[in-house]
């Protein structure tokens, strides 16, 4: 029994298993495959249709088919960067990338047999639309996407800065010039069975030649900023000097005559009152004159003060007889 | 080949034998051999943040979720495993060390940061990307390396985004409307690609202008201080002024105040002192005259300096007087 086993059935089970492995292949999701016989295609690609999924085990003719497994994902293109003029005259590094799909493997494989070659003749188209494309456009429809948008202003920064902070006005936009690049490069790779889905700018740079000049736009518009702001500054507090100024003499002003106005009504009224009573009869007004008289008297004649009385005063005629006369006191200060 | 002899046999014999007996036995080894790669191939564990995708001779068949599972031997059923629980990253600009996620880091990030902004000047930008995988199938049939279409893509719409902007709005006070506009394209990009990915959030790292022209934005910066300096001191002017002003005004209003009240109340107080005095007077005009006069006078003249009482007929007497001394004797 081993001996048969080993010298009989192991030979036809290895047999049987080589048949199998040549006759027999299996197709990945995300994959498409070419028989060839001797080189030659045979019959149509297997699973390339994307609405159909064929992935699984399949057959073939045993050794003289052979299977060429070609990619249906989406594959990406990123092609080298490159310096190139823009029609203003700027030197730009420009870097894009393209998505595609090998969307007939018959003509792709008879064109191009791998992928390497394919990424290289994609150089080569989209390179070359990139280039004309962007020659024909200026700068900033390359920066710029959104036609609408305009930008923020910033509370601090405003339009008299001219034309710091305001975005220049585009026709066209990066997404315009996409699609002319899309739609240059599209028709050659469609001869090699490769669709373009897309292709979309990555990366855009000043040549180093044009950023010094670039640099010098910044600082000089920063300057203009600053300086702006310092004046700004001045301005506002001149305004606030001003305004105290203003309310300083307004206080004062307003409290001087509110001062005014009390003492004066106040005068007023001390003064009536005093009318009032004093008018009241002749008798009234009379003896007001004389106590009034003899007030002043008792606050004006002090130590300072010499008198010179004459013998016919009211207060001293008596020293000089028993009657009459009338005068009053000299006082001189 | 040896090992596996050896896991197989009873050892309780010795190497001689066991060889001897293994001699007869050696058409069994492929066999054996077969048999421990079939088991070995037919199970397979997928952790807690993963999902298996499971292919049969090449066509997906199912995805399984986390557990330990069992599949078709050898080739027949091949796993794929999908972290689509886990939170990927990708960084621009910057590199982060030790990542585990091969796309994380850029090959160029000095070449990623640099951007040129709406109003044609430049800034250096860096940010993340924060994504999963939504959909495994496609994540893995329907584009090839999907992880390194979303770098390009990310940064072309960073791109875009910040050429839309005026580099103020880029350094300063459009971040998080760039973090959310380009959030918005990405996941817009990403649902039109079909990659299988959700884009979580984008992020804004470090934003500087370039390196050359750094000084001329911090001059923008202290200018700005300088003015808000101003006009603090401005104010402070101002306040330690102003109020102080104020109160004084009202003092002088309050004085003016008690002023009018003293006034008035005086005024009363004369008035009514007046007419008591007066009531009086009516009653004998003369003698209260005479009276008043007389006291007055009592009053007034002790105080006085120098008294002269000069008769009346001797009037020449007065030019001889030294009028001017000051009185230092009392009379």
């Amino acid at each position: 029994m081993k001996k048969f086993f080993s010298t009989f059935f192991a030979p036809i089970i290895a047999l049987l298993l080589v048949l199998f492995f040549s006759c027999t292949y299996s197709i990945n999701e995300g994959e498409q495959v070419i028989i060839t016989e001797f080189g030659k295609p045979v019959g149509l690609p297997i699973n390339s249709d994307p609405q159909k999924n064929e992935a699984g085990l399949h057959f073939k003719k045993p050794f003289i088919q052979t299977v060429n497994r070609i990619e249906k994902r989406v594959l990406e293109w990123d092609g080298p960067a490159s310096d190139m003029p823009t029609r203003d005259k700027l030197y730009i590094t420009v870097d894009n990338f393209a998505r595609w799909r090998i969307a007939d493997p018959q003509k792709y494989f008879e064109s191009l047999r791998d992928e390497r070659s394919a990424q290289s003749r994609l150089d080569d188209a989209i390179g070359g639309a990139t280039r004309s494309v962007i020659a024909q456009h200026d700068l900033i429809e390359v920066v710029r996407s959104d036609k609408e948008r305009k930008s923020v202003p910033s509370e601090e920064i405003q339009s008299e800065l001219g034309q710091i902070g305001v975005l220049p006005t585009i026709k066209y936009g990066r997404h315009a010039l996409d699609k002319e690049i899309l739609a240059a490069a599209k028709p050659k790779a469609k001869l090699w069975g490769i669709e373009l889905i897309d292709v979309r700018f990555k990366r855009i740079n000043y040549k180093a030649g044009v950023i010094q000049k670039i640099y010098d736009r910044m600082e000089s518009e920063r300057r203009q900023i600053a300086s702006r702001y310092i004046s700004e500054g001045e301005g506002e507090a001149a305004k606030i000097q001003g305004r105290m100024e203003r309310d300083l003499l307004q206080i004062k002003s307003e409290a001087y005559r509110k001062e005014q106005e009390i003492r004066g009504k106040a005068d007023a009224k001390a003064t009536q009152i005093y009318a009032d009573a004093y008018n009241s009869s002749p008798l009234a007004a009379d003896f007001y004159q004389f106590i009034k008289t003899l007030d002043t008297y008792t606050k004006t004649l002090k130590s300072d003060t010499t008198a010179i009385f004459t013998t016919n005063s009211e207060l001293f005629h008596l020293l000089k007889d028993l009657k009459t006369p009338v005068s009053e006191p000299v006082p001189t200060p | 080949m040896r090992p596996f002899q050896q896991i197989d046999v009873d050892d309780r014999i010795t190497p001689a034998v066991i060889l001897r007996r293994l001699a007869g036995k050696l058409s069994l080894i492929p066999i054996v051999i077969f048999g421990l790669i079939a088991l070995f191939t037919s199970y397979y564990t997928v952790n807690t943040e993963s999902v298996a995708v499971v292919q049969r001779f090449g066509k997906h068949v199912k995805t399984t979720e986390p557990g330990l599972h069992f599949k078709m031997p050898f080739f027949i059923d091949r796993v794929t495993i999908v972290p689509v629980r886990r939170q990927l990253k990708l960084e621009f600009g910057f590199i982060t060390l030790g990542a585990s996620n091969d796309y994380q880091g850029g090959q160029e990030p000095s070449e990623e940061r640099d951007m040129v902004t709406g109003d044609l000047n430049a800034a250096e930008v860096e940010w993340v990307v924060q994504y999963g995988i939504s959909d495994p199938e496609d994540y893995l049939f329907r584009v090839r390396e999907a992880p390194a279409t979303l770098r390009d893509v990310s940064e072309s719409l960073m791109c875009e985004v910040v050429g839309d902007r005026t580099v103020d709005e880029v350094l300063t006070y459009g971040r998080t409307e760039i973090e959310t506009d380009c959030l918005k394209k990405l996941q817009d990009a990403m649902s039109v690609f079909q990659m299988g990915i959700r884009i979580e959030q984008v992020q804004l790292k470090n934003i500087h202008p370039p390196r050359p022209v750094q000084d001329s934005f911090d001059e923008v910066n202290r200018a700005q201080q300088e003015r808000e300096e101003r006009i603090n001191i401005a104010n402070g002017q101002y306040n330690k002024e102003v109020p102080k002003a104020r109160g004084l005004a009202e003092q002088q209003i309050s004085a003016a105040e008690g002023y009018a009240l003293q006034r008035t109340n005086e005024a009363e107080g004369d008035v009514t002192r007046f007419r008591d005095l007066l009531l009086q007077y009516e009653k004998a005009p003369a003698i209260t005259k005479q009276r008043l006069y007389l006291e007055t006078m009592n009053e007034v003249l002790p105080a006085l300096g120098n008294k002269y009482i000069i008769d009346e007929d001797a009037k020449q007497f007065l030019p001889l007087l030294n009028l001017g001394t000051p009185a230092n004797t009392q009379r």
